[in-house]
């Protein structure tokens, strides 16, 4: 089991409250996703220029109390470049404006054991072991704006109860996804992928569902054009959600063995594994409520 | 006969399933509403007496699973499982209904009047389901006794290792499922839609819908079939 939710708000003015919204739509979901919470928000873009990169600090030996505003002055010391940092505990938010392969290489070499959560220019990450409620404590995923965000709360059955194997992953840039269910053949794609160049950072079966359609995505292909060979190629049980800085997308297995619910207003589309993530939301009594259907593809624009 | 409120958004469903399961059998109470279900699992469960329960809003897994005797309407959807293994009396969806819709159940009637999920009438055993819009696919796998009318579309392997149920379709069917034959119409069997039609307070002309039933071929093992079937 695991939960999923997404939140897209069509009306401007609520994007001050993406996160408030969201945050018990997240709780909802606790029983279905009691060991790990995350999620992934998007937001106005940086400059062309400019990449901003997520950290996780919690799996150093210094945890929480990591230096963030020393890792700038290394980046300064030994880049020479000038970088922001946003700490909140064991995450922080790092911005640049220089390539974020180089920056990336030089943390793995330096600090191997910061977990590099996300990279783009709209996409801010968030993930950790723990209850859902205590998940979003911790980072105040209610005071969180944004266009969309895309969350999920984890049950663990194919891999480790760890912070780097809970859900949303990441590949590339300004992409993520999270997943309700397991894959029969993540090891096939792995194999497939890997003298491609493409590297995995952990043995979770949706790591594999995410660097499968990132590349898709990388090759050229659009969205749905990616969904579509992912339909051909991921086997298994899935509800996939993935964001992208102006879209979400959603799909779910020809079985539809694992659950999804929509709600949508003229102010919002939200999306939950359950309806009992979506019941407190603003209008819900009048929202078009509607389970999408297997194998097809639902894309929203934020 | 009293009527009686049960807010779940003030009150906690256990406090509404035990006065289902124990006051609702004094016979004194005779309609129970539900308001702010809000999606809450395992609503109106288990029932064993002819009361009725009008669930105001959606309800989430299991709703009116096991029932007996009686009458539980859902305003809004039903999640998975919606009357499960019902024995007697009805169950009524508004809205559309999730996966596993009256799956195995034993008697009663469920009417979904929005479209069901995949696996409606999984290995239904005597009860009555009808449906007012689509059914998803793998419909009535290994329905054993009873009827279901589908006055919409059916997806993949409708019917698929059918026993004796019987259904009925008014829409198209995506594939029937092995060893699941269309059958002529006969007067009894448009009778039988015409009355659950009825039943369900659905309008649909009994004599547009197609009869499905077994083929029997699955009833014993043939050693020469290799596995095609």
């Amino acid at each position: 089991m695991c939960g999923i939710v997404g939140l897209l708000v069509k009306t401007p003015a609520l994007r001050e409250q993406l996160g408030a919204l969201m945050v018990p739509m997240l709780i909802g979901m606790t029983e279905r996703g009691p060991d790990s919470a995350g999620l992934a928000v998007f937001g106005t873009p940086l400059a062309e220029n400019e990449r901003k990169i997520s950290l996780y600090s919690g799996l150093t030996d210094d945890g929480a109390d990591f230096n963030w505003l020393g890792l700038t002055h290394e980046l300064k010391g030994h880049l020479g470049v000038t970088a922001a940092v946003e700490p909140k505990g064991n995450h922080a938010i790092l911005s640049f404006d220089i390539a974020p392969t180089v920056v990336k290489r030089w943390i793995k070499e330096h600090h191997p054991k910061l977990h590099i959560l996300s990279t783009g220019r709209s996409i801010d990450l968030y993930k950790d072991i723990g209850t859902p409620a205590s998940v979003a404590a911790r980072y105040g995923f209610d005071k969180l704006t944004g266009s969309h965000l895309v969350g999920h709360t984890r049950m663990a059955t194919e891999s480790a109860v760890t912070p780097d194997r809970a859900h949303p992953f990441t590949a590339g840039e300004d992409f993520c996804l999270v997943h309700n269910g397991s894959l029969s053949n993540p090891n096939g794609i792995r194999r497939m992928l890997e003298p491609r160049g493409i590297t995995f950072e952990t043995d979770n079966d949706t790591e594999a569902a995410c660097r499968f359609l990132e590349w898709r995505l990388r090759e050229g292909d659009d969205l749905e054009t990616a969904l579509q060979k992912g339909f051909e190629e991921l086997d298994g049980f899935f509800t996939f959600l993935m964001g992208t800085p102006d879209k979400l997308a959603l799909i779910r297995d020809p079985f539809a063995c694992k659950p999804a619910v929509v709600a949508e207003t003229d102010d919002y589309v939200a999306i939950a594994s359950e309806f009992r993530s979506l019941a407190h939301l603003p209008g819900i009594k009048h929202a078009n409520v509607f389970e999408p259907a297997p194998e097809e593809m639902y894309v929203w624009n934020a | 006969m009293e009527r009686l409120t049960f807010d779940l958004a003030a009150q906690p469903l256990r406090e509404l399933n035990t006065f289902l399961h124990t006051g609702a059998k004094e016979g004194k109470v005779g309609h129970v509403s539900v308001l702010n279900p809000d999606g809450a699992h395992n609503i109106a469960v288990g029932l064993d007496c002819p009361i009725e329960v009008e669930v105001v809003g959606h309800a989430g897994y299991y709703a009116g699973g096991m029932n007996k005797t009686a009458t539980v309407t859902i305003t809004g959807s039903a999640g998975t499982g919606v009357a499960e293994n019902m024995m007697s009396g009805k169950v009524h969806v508004k809205g559309f209904a999730s996966n596993g819709a009256g799956a195995s159940a034993h008697g009663g009637l469920l009417v979904i009047e929005g479209d069901a999920g995949l696996r409606c009438g999984i290995s239904l055993k005597g009860g009555n389901i009808v449906v007012g819009g689509s059914v998803g696919s793998f419909s009535a796998f290994m329905a054993q006794a009873g009827r279901m009318v589908i006055c919409g579309n059916a997806g993949d392997a409708l019917g698929d290792s059918l026993y004796e149920a019987v259904l009925y379709v008014k829409g198209s069917v995506k594939s029937l499922g092995a060893d699941a034959q269309y059958e002529p119409m006969t007067d009894e069997d448009i009778a039988a839609v015409a009355s659950l039609l009825d039943q369900a307070g659905l309008d649909h002309d009994p004599k547009a819908f197609r009869r499905i039933a077994s083929k029997r071929s699955l009833y014993h093992w043939n050693a020469d079939a290799n596995q095609e079937y």
